[in-house]
Formats: C-alpha cells, structure tokens, sequence
C-alpha cells in the first residue's frame, strides 16, 4: 500500500517554504531595491525607490550612485580582490592539511571514526567569536608562541603576527579547517578499497595508485571542502577585525564599516550585491555538488 | 577503506586536532591568572569568575541571549523537520527545488550578507506592515533561518536511512499516515531532533554579526557584548566567560553527539536481534 499523504501534505511543506522564503529569499529583492536608493537623513535612512504618487501613479526613483561609487572608489575594487586572494590561499591550505587528516580518518579502524569526527567538529561547535579570540592569546607578542620561541631559544625577538595578514590567514585556517576534512571524510569513506587492491596488482606503487585512483574520485568532496572554506572566508568579517592590522580590508568589514560607522544603508546594500554576484558561481558550484551527493 | 593509516597521516591527524585545541586550553588556563595582565602569571585566582557575577550587563545580555536560543532551537527544530520530511518523503511537489535550495544557502551565505538583507526587510516591513520591531522577535527569526538549515540536512540524513517498511506496517495495521509517522518516524528520529536542538542553540548562542544587524539600538546579545569587549584587547573577565561558555557548549554537543551514537548502536543491535529472530 502506498501511503497516502495528499490531504496533508501542504500542511508539511509550506511552513518552511513560506518561511524561507519571507525571511531568506525576499530579502534579497528588498535589498536590491533599496541599493537603488538614496541615503537620506531620516528613519529608515534611504529615500524610497518605490512610490505612489498623489494620483495613484507608480513613480521609481532608481538611482545608480552607488554602484557608480563601488566602481569609482578604489577601497571597494581593492577589499573585493584582498578578500578574494585571502580566501583562495587559505582554502589551499585548508586543503593541504585538511586532506590527510580526512585519509587518516577514513582509513582509521570503523569504531574509532565517529569519535575522531565528533573531536574535529567540537571545536566547530563552540563559539566561533570566542576561539578566535583564543587565538590572540596565542600568536600576540607576548602569547603563547612567542614565549614558547623566545625560551626554547629559536628566535631573540617576538615575532610580529597580530595585525598582520598572516594573522587573518592563520584565523580563517585555524577555523574552518573542520569544514574541510568533513566533506574529504565524507567522500574518501566511501572509496572502495579493492579498487586500490587492484592497481596494487596491476602494478602501481601506492603513491601512483594515490594519483591515479584516490584522488580523482574524492573530487566531489574537494569541492565541497573547498567551497565550504572559500565562500564564508570571503565574507568574514570576525576574523579580519580581530586579528587584521588596518590594511586587512576585507569586504565584510568594508561593509560593516559602511553600515555602522558611515550608516549609509543603501551603499551597504549595493555592496552586498555586488558581493552576491561574485559569490553566485562560486555558490551554484557548491549546490550542484552538494545536491549531487544528497540524491546520490 | 579500513587499513591502517600510516605514520605520516596519523602525525598530520594528531598534530592537527592538537592545534585545534591548543588555544582553547590557553585560554582556559589564562582564565585562572590571578593577575589582570595577561603575560604575567602570578598564581591560581577564581577572581575573574566572580568578577562576572557581578557584571550586570553581561549577565543582562546572557539572559537575553539565552532566550533568544530557546526560542530560535525550537522554531528551527520545528520548521527544518518539516523540510526534512517534505524533502525526504514528497518525491515530487511544486517548489521542491526551491526549499532545496534556501535550506542549504544559509550554510555557504556569509553571515554578513544574510545579516544585511534581513535588517532591510525588517525595516521594509515595519513600513509597511508595522511589525516586527527590532530586538527579540528580529533576533529571533533571523537565527531560525539559519539553524533551519542544520536541523534539514542531520534530520533529512536520519530519516532517508530509517527503514520505511516499518512505517507501510504500521499503516498495513490500520493507522492513518499521520499516526504512523508519529507513533512509528518519530522514535527514530528523535535522537536527529533532538541533537540538532542543542547544536541549533549553540549556534544561536555564538552568533554575532547576524544578531549585531537585526538586534536595533535597544537589544544587546551576550556575543554582541563580548566583541566590543575584545574588540579594546585581552580582558581576564572575557576569559573567565569564554571558558564557562565553552565548557557549557562543548558538554551540549558532546551530549548531542553520545546520543546519536547510541542510537545507531541500539538500532544495529535491534537490527541484529530482529534478523535472528525472523
């Protein structure tokens, strides 16, 4: 018998498809129409896009300035293209020491697994804002490092991390490196091990049976991995304010700046848009794959 | 893939769950220095706990912050078990690809866009509608969005592996869809649900640059208080909070995981009984 769920069925999908789409997808147009706006001195601070006119007319006030302003202004083109480069390098990172720790797991005995995935996601788990700011006690002039350095007798003087670049990238590393060995475990779990076995006979050495069979069809979770890293590292905004010296601009913060300090919203806004379409690829990227992997 | 890893791979694993952890127990260890500065140890202190006691805006804001998370874990719990079930069980229906898709952006969106967006639709909708004002109720739906999508993808995984024939029996017996799903689902889910519950509200715990959009001038979350207090350097009192929080949130999950675990045991065990048995 098949079950038969018509009559109820509505009753299940709609309240998280109405509500994602009020609060997730409808934003995005209210944030597109007010990038369009005038930042005027008044509350909401931006003039209206949209209006009536007295005579019922539909009157569009649609202004391009702050986009023209995106182009023109150089910090824009600048943070865009730091927060893009930033991102990259530390996904390759990611990926480097994200990958065998991900083949140790998988190759690890089946009942210790769950255990090593439960210990890498912990952190994860706990305060994002917090283990950043962990790791200022570590790598500031007088922390952790430094002393350990300075007393084993490797360096004379304290090395300079905070508020530097390599600050940012040993954050963003430090904290979405479980995002990357995630998916890697995912994927490389279900590699099946006789397809080694039998390169093994056919005579490849294990690096060349690495090359040759693990690693072109753990692919799908590389992606995923590394999109997971890229896409929010592009974004972040904690990381870069905590750790990052003043020519650390990234975009989140640009745009946080421009909303909190400047409150100029509709600037704010074209921003944000403009950083979606950057992101869009990047993010239909991670969706096929991911949709791929969920419907097997 | 079960050999053995061998000696490389197992230094790269172990190195990196030590740098994982590393920082979090220099903090904890800092949190017990007696002296304010932070590169002076001058003994075993509980001060900087006590300290916090008596710091009314921080115990304000963890109080609001813990409302926010109760209510936020529920609503999402509520919503993303829908999806889940919608997801897994509605082979087809109009707009399927579109709930596929907003429940898994929110995971890739930085938060500072989804923050953004949703202020202006707040502030759109007062507008318009008058409702809703910023503080609780913006704070709170903003963080349903996102926990919606965690609670979908650990629900939607459990519950594409639950066994269906057991649900077909119960209806085969004469209970309606709904009551099998309730009666015969649900059990079998329940430790999905109830885990995602506690990491949605570990996350809704932990946001700071959704909420710092949404909150308005009037509401201030424990995370939103904590950054402009890190934001002027170390402070001891900051790691006295951040070890209780972490040791809170880090017995959540461990919770949250001990039980999906053992209900994979005790269903392979139930599993093994039922074979031998039939």
């Amino acid at each position: 018998m098949k079950p038969n769920w018509r009559p109820g069925r509505w009753l299940i999908i709609l309240p998280p498809l109405i509500f994602l789409l009020v609060f997730f997808l409808i934003p995005f147009a209210f944030a597109f129409k007010i990038s369009f706006a005038e930042a005027i001195p008044h509350v909401p601070p931006f003039s209206d896009v949209i209006s009536f006119t007295p005579d019922h007319h539909l009157q569009l006030a649609i202004h391009f300035g702050n986009y023209k302003y995106l182009l023109t202004d150089e910090v824009y083109g600048v943070a865009y293209l730091y927060s893009l480069r930033t991102a990259f390098f530390s996904t390759l990172i990611c990926l480097a020491i994200g990958y065998p720790m991900a083949y140790a797991i998988a190759r690890s005995p089946k009942s210790s697994q769950n255990l090593l995935l439960l210990i890498i996601m912990l952190p994860f788990w706990t305060s994002f804002l917090l283990r950043v700011y962990a790791l200022e006690g570590i790598i500031r002039d007088n922390g952790f490092l430094n002393t350990l350095l300075l007393h084993a007798g490797v360096i004379q003087q304290p090395l300079h991390i905070m508020h530097t670049g390599v600050a940012v990238y040993i954050g963003i590393i430090y904290s979405y490196l479980p995002f990357m060995v995630l998916p890697l475990f995912a994927t490389l779990e279900k590699l099946d091990p006789t397809l080694l076995e039998a390169a093994g006979d056919l005579g490849s050495t294990p690096p060349r049976a690495f090359l040759d069979v693990t690693l072109p069809l753990s692919i799908p979770g590389v992606i995923a991995g590394s999109m997971l890293v890229f896409i929010p590292a592009v974004g972040e905004f904690v990381i870069p304010s905590l750790l990052g010296g003043p020519n650390n601009l990234m975009i989140g913060r640009v745009l946080w700046d421009e909303f909190f300090g400047n409150h100029d919203w509709p600037v704010a806004a074209a921003v944000a848009i403009a950083f979606l379409l950057l992101l869009a690829g990047p993010i239909a990227l991670y969706q096929y794959y991911n949709v791929r992997q969920i419907e097997g | 893939m079960e050999q053995r890893p061998s000696a490389f791979l197992q230094t790269v694993l172990f190195s990196g769950i030590a740098l994982l952890y590393l920082p979090i127990l220099v903090l904890i260890a800092y949190s017990f220095n007696a002296s304010p500065l932070v590169n002076v140890w001058s003994g075993f202190s509980t001060r900087w706990y006590t300290a916090l006691l008596h710091n009314r805006q921080m115990l304000e804001s963890a109080l609001l912050s813990l409302e926010v998370a109760v209510a936020a874990s529920t609503g999402a719990v509520i919503l993303g078990t829908l999806a889940s079930v919608a997801l897994v069980r509605f082979a087809r229906f109009r707009g399927r690809l579109l709930l596929t898709g907003m429940v898994n952006a929110p995971l890739v969106m930085p938060e500072i866009i989804t923050g953004i967006t949703q202020l202006l639709l707040f502030v759109s909708m007062v507008q318009l509608i008058g409702w809703p004002h910023r503080g609780f109720t913006t704070i709170v739906i903003s963080h349903i969005t996102f926990c919606t999508a965690y609670v979908t993808v650990t629900v939607q995984s459990r519950l594409a592996a639950a066994d269906r024939s057991l649900e077909e029996a119960a209806m085969d017996l004469g209970a309606s869809p709904a009551r099998a799903f309730m009666e015969v689902t649900l059990p079998i889910i329940a430790p999905a649900i109830i885990s995602s519950w506690l990491l949605c509200f570990t996350l809704s715990l932990d946001d700071l640059v959704i909420s710092s959009f949404v909150a308005g001038p009037g509401a201030s979350t424990l995370p939103m208080v904590i950054y402009s207090k890190v934001k002027l350097g170390v402070s001891p009192d900051v790691n006295a909070l951040a070890s209780v929080i972490v040791c809170a949130v880090g017995a959540c999950v461990l919770a949250a995981g001990y039980l999906m675990v053992r209900s994979d045991r005790r269903r392979a065990l139930e599993m093994q009984l039922a074979a031998k048995g039939g």
